[in-house]
């Protein structure tokens, strides 16, 4: 056992390895939180009055709300009035296309492995890049374009698409749902904004990615997705941060709307900073993400793999309005050292002939604590409701906590509610048994580890999967227990 | 091949080997029987360096190498290979792709180029038909809901991909039926080479109509106490192992 022990202190012996930042001119809204700050950003962004009216009615509406508490999570608490709400990179005009940015902005997302040249691209993936508080860049928007589809940052949508803007803005995430909902409704600064005609079906991957690169910045991205009838779109999203010693504020809000017949897919490879060995700094990420399936036969599904951050908050949510319509939620979420995870999902069954389905995998090593909440909710109309949960978690060393808080309301008798949940421990036998082969300690726990998340990895893209088995594997190097 | 010398070990305190020394030469087939509890998978564990034995003193080389210096993994990729009594069960993880790593991770260490899927997979067909085992298994989790005997049949398919230099068999008979029998005994028997050596170690002398061992040793109280030919394991299976018991006990008393 005492090698276990020393394998188990010996954690996290890859540091996070997305955590350098760059220098480069920034414009800057004041420290602080205010209605001059907010009207700040709107005129900053030369946003629209009606715009303006809906972040101060938000701002005064957050004025009135308190902090949740309810989570299984533990940290200081933050001061919202020392941080600073917008932080922009200086350009100089602003650019029309993608040979137009700032090369020293592309450079940074190179580093990170991203390229934003359309020609360089294999995949057919055009992205999004949100830095701090602004999107950067837009690429493939022409060759989408063609097709009727919008995919651009959303102050371009503000300006380009008002009336859709307008109608879908908070149908889904109201400014009222929650402290961080309506705080990212009074000062968020940008996001992706994506619309998908009748009928099309998106030919290519749409992706953002975000990427918090200033001190003491809060991030408070708005990501709309609208999937008009019958269409089908896959949406990917993945972010990181610089490594910093004070713990930055994360809150978006992502809505989702789904028309009859359409079907959205939504992927997230979350790796912000989770914090040093000790616990100190890392990512708060508190979430806001939300679909509607609106329409008769309508989709939504949730895959998420959940890497870093200090403390994650995140309940990405179906409501399931629509007869006939089906929401999906895979998630691995790992927490390794002191990382602190209250992850999960609602599924709210209002229509005819709804199915659910909810796969949760946990993984906790280090001191980290990780929880599973998830609200199944049948209304008294939902008529032959069905629902299906798995809750897994498993556990690397006995430092580590795994929580399952399960919430189910069922309003009407037809339904049929399904749960089960394992809790398991990654075992010596297991290890030597890779050993004996020739397999390295490391790489058993890879091996084992994406074996125990492969039903939701098998969820994800082909070059996010890839992805995702590495981040896993790094996340939980030197993690043996 | 394999020199074992004075080799002693204990679990948590208590001695389980107590002094064994065995020599293993290239070619041979040599089996451990014994009672239970007489040590006989403690010695297949040490040998593939199990943790949780503590060996306490004695020496084990291994082609010239210290076998207890290295780790459980290098003593596999210089060729130790044990086929383990109990399958171990990994969720998600195809006996295909978990070959895949271990084969790549043995050809690494010895300087060799990983296999690509199509070198592994013909490979991987060409050993299937040693142990007559079904590619559909290979491709549902490792060991996961296999019955005894497929769990058997897969431990030899793993050692026929890996070509161990010597092949340890614990128990590997426990579980079989007549017809799982004669199939993992044929893998095994097709498995053999010159270069190679085959450690079996069972309770029964059944396994040893099929594997023919070229020495027998009977493992009593954590010591080889009595070593033969195969007619010893003949005499063991008529005479059980009371007489042996009987003869070392007389011993150590007077």
């Amino acid at each position: 056992m005492s090698k276990d022990n020393q394998i188990l202190e010996d954690l996290n012996s890859k540091e996070y390895e997305h955590g350098w930042s760059v220098n480069f001119e920034t414009d800057e809204a004041p420290i602080g939180l205010n209605e001059d700050i907010i009207r700040w950003i709107s005129t900053k962004k030369e946003e629209p009055h009606w715009l303006l009216d809906w972040r101060l009615k938000a701002f005064k509406i957050w004025q009135g709300m308190t902090e949740p508490a309810w989570a299984n999570v533990n940290y200081p608490k933050m001061d919202l009035q020392a941080l600073r709400y917008y932080s922009a990179p200086k350009q100089s005009n602003k650019p029309k296309n993608i040979n137009e940015v700032d090369p020293e902005l592309i450079a940074i997302y190179e580093r990170l492995g991203i390229s934003l040249n359309e020609q360089k691209r294999l995949q057919g993936i055009a992205i999004d890049v949100v830095l701090d508080s602004v999107s950067v860049a837009t690429t493939f928007k022409e060759t989408l374009g063609k097709l009727g589809i919008v995919f651009c940052s959303f102050s371009e949508a503000v300006k380009e698409h008002p009336e859709l803007v307008k109608k879908y803005l908070g149908s889904v995430v109201p400014m009222t749902d929650n402290y961080y909902a309506a705080l990212n409704a009074a000062v968020f600064s940008d996001g992706s904004f994506c619309y998908i005609p009748k009928g099309v079906r998106c030919p290519m991957e749409l992706s953002t990615y975000f990427r918090i690169n200033a001190a003491n910045t809060g991030q408070f991205e708005r990501t709309l997705i609208v999937a008009d009838d019958s269409s089908y779109v896959s949406y990917l999203e993945g972010c990181t941060a610089p490594q910093r010693d004070e713990n930055q504020l994360h809150a978006a809000v992502v809505e989702i709307f789904a028309g009859a017949h359409a079907e959205v897919k939504y992927s997230t490879v979350q790796n912000w900073y989770p914090g040093d060995k000790e616990g100190k700094g890392g990512i708060y990420n508190f979430v806001t993400k939300r679909g509607i399936c609106a329409g008769d036969h309508s989709k939504i599904s949730w895959t998420q793999v959940e890497t870093g951050s200090a403390v994650t908050w995140k309940y990405p949510s179906c409501i399931l309005k629509g007869d006939h319509s089906i929401g999906e939620f895979y998630s691995v979420a790992v927490t390794n050292n002191y990382q602190q995870a209250d992850t999960g999902t609602k599924m709210i069954h209002i229509g005819k002939n709804t199915k659910s389905r909810i796969v949760s995998k946990g993984i906790s090593a280090g001191k980290s604590q990780n929880s599973y909440r998830g609200q199944v909710q049948v209304m008294k109309r939902a008529q032959n409701a069905r629902n299906f949960s798995q809750c897994d978690s498993l556990l690397m060393g006995n430092q580590c906590g795994a929580h399952t808080f399960p919430y189910i309301d069922i309003a009407n008798p037809s339904a049929k509610v399904e749960h089960e949940a394992t809790t398991s421990k990654i075992g010596e036998d297991q290890i030597f048994y890779c050993n004996q082969r020739g397999i390295a300690t490391e790489d058993a726990v890879a091996l084992i580890v994406n074996g125990y998340a492969k039903e939701v990895l098998n969820q994800l893209p082909m070059e996010f999967a890839v992805e995702a088995q590495k981040l896993l594997a790094l996340t939980l190097e030197g993690s043996v227990g | 091949m394999l020199s074992i010398k004075n080799l002693h070990a204990s679990i948590e305190g208590t001695p389980i080997l107590r002094g064994i020394n065995l020599e293993v030469k290239a070619g041979e087939v040599h089996a451990i029987m014994g009672p239970n509890g007489s040590g006989k998978s403690t010695l297949a564990s040490v040998l593939a360096g199990r943790e949780e034995y503590e060996v306490t003193e004695g020496e084990v080389f291994f082609q010239g190498k210290e076998l207890l210096e290295l780790s459980p993994e290098d003593r596999a990729r210089e060729g130790v290979f044990l086929a383990f009594q109990y399958p171990i069960e990994i969720p998600g993880v195809s006996t295909t792709n978990f070959l895949r790593t271990a084969l790549n991770q043995v050809r690494e260490y010895r300087g060799l180029e990983p296999l690509d899927a199509v070198k592994f997979l013909s490979l991987m067909k060409e050993k299937m038909a040693l142990v007559e085992i079904d590619q559909k298994l290979l491709s549902r989790s490792l060991n996961e809901g296999f019955s005894g005997g497929e769990k058997k049949r897969n431990e030899i398919f793993q050692m026929a991909m890996l070509e161990p230099v010597l092949s340890i068999l614990d128990e590997t008979d426990s579980g079989l039926d007549i017809d799982a029998l004669r199939i993992v005994s044929n893998g095994v028997n097709k498995l053999k080479s010159k270069k190679s050596a085959t450690i079996v170690v069972t309770h029964y002398q059944r396994l040893l109509d099929y594997i023919v061992p070229d020495f027998v040793h009977v493992l009593y109280k954590g010591r080889i106490v009595k070593s033969g030919t195969k007619e010893l394991a003949l005499e063991l299976e008529e005479k059980g192992y009371d007489w042996i018991k009987e003869e070392v006990d007389s011993t150590a008393t007077v």
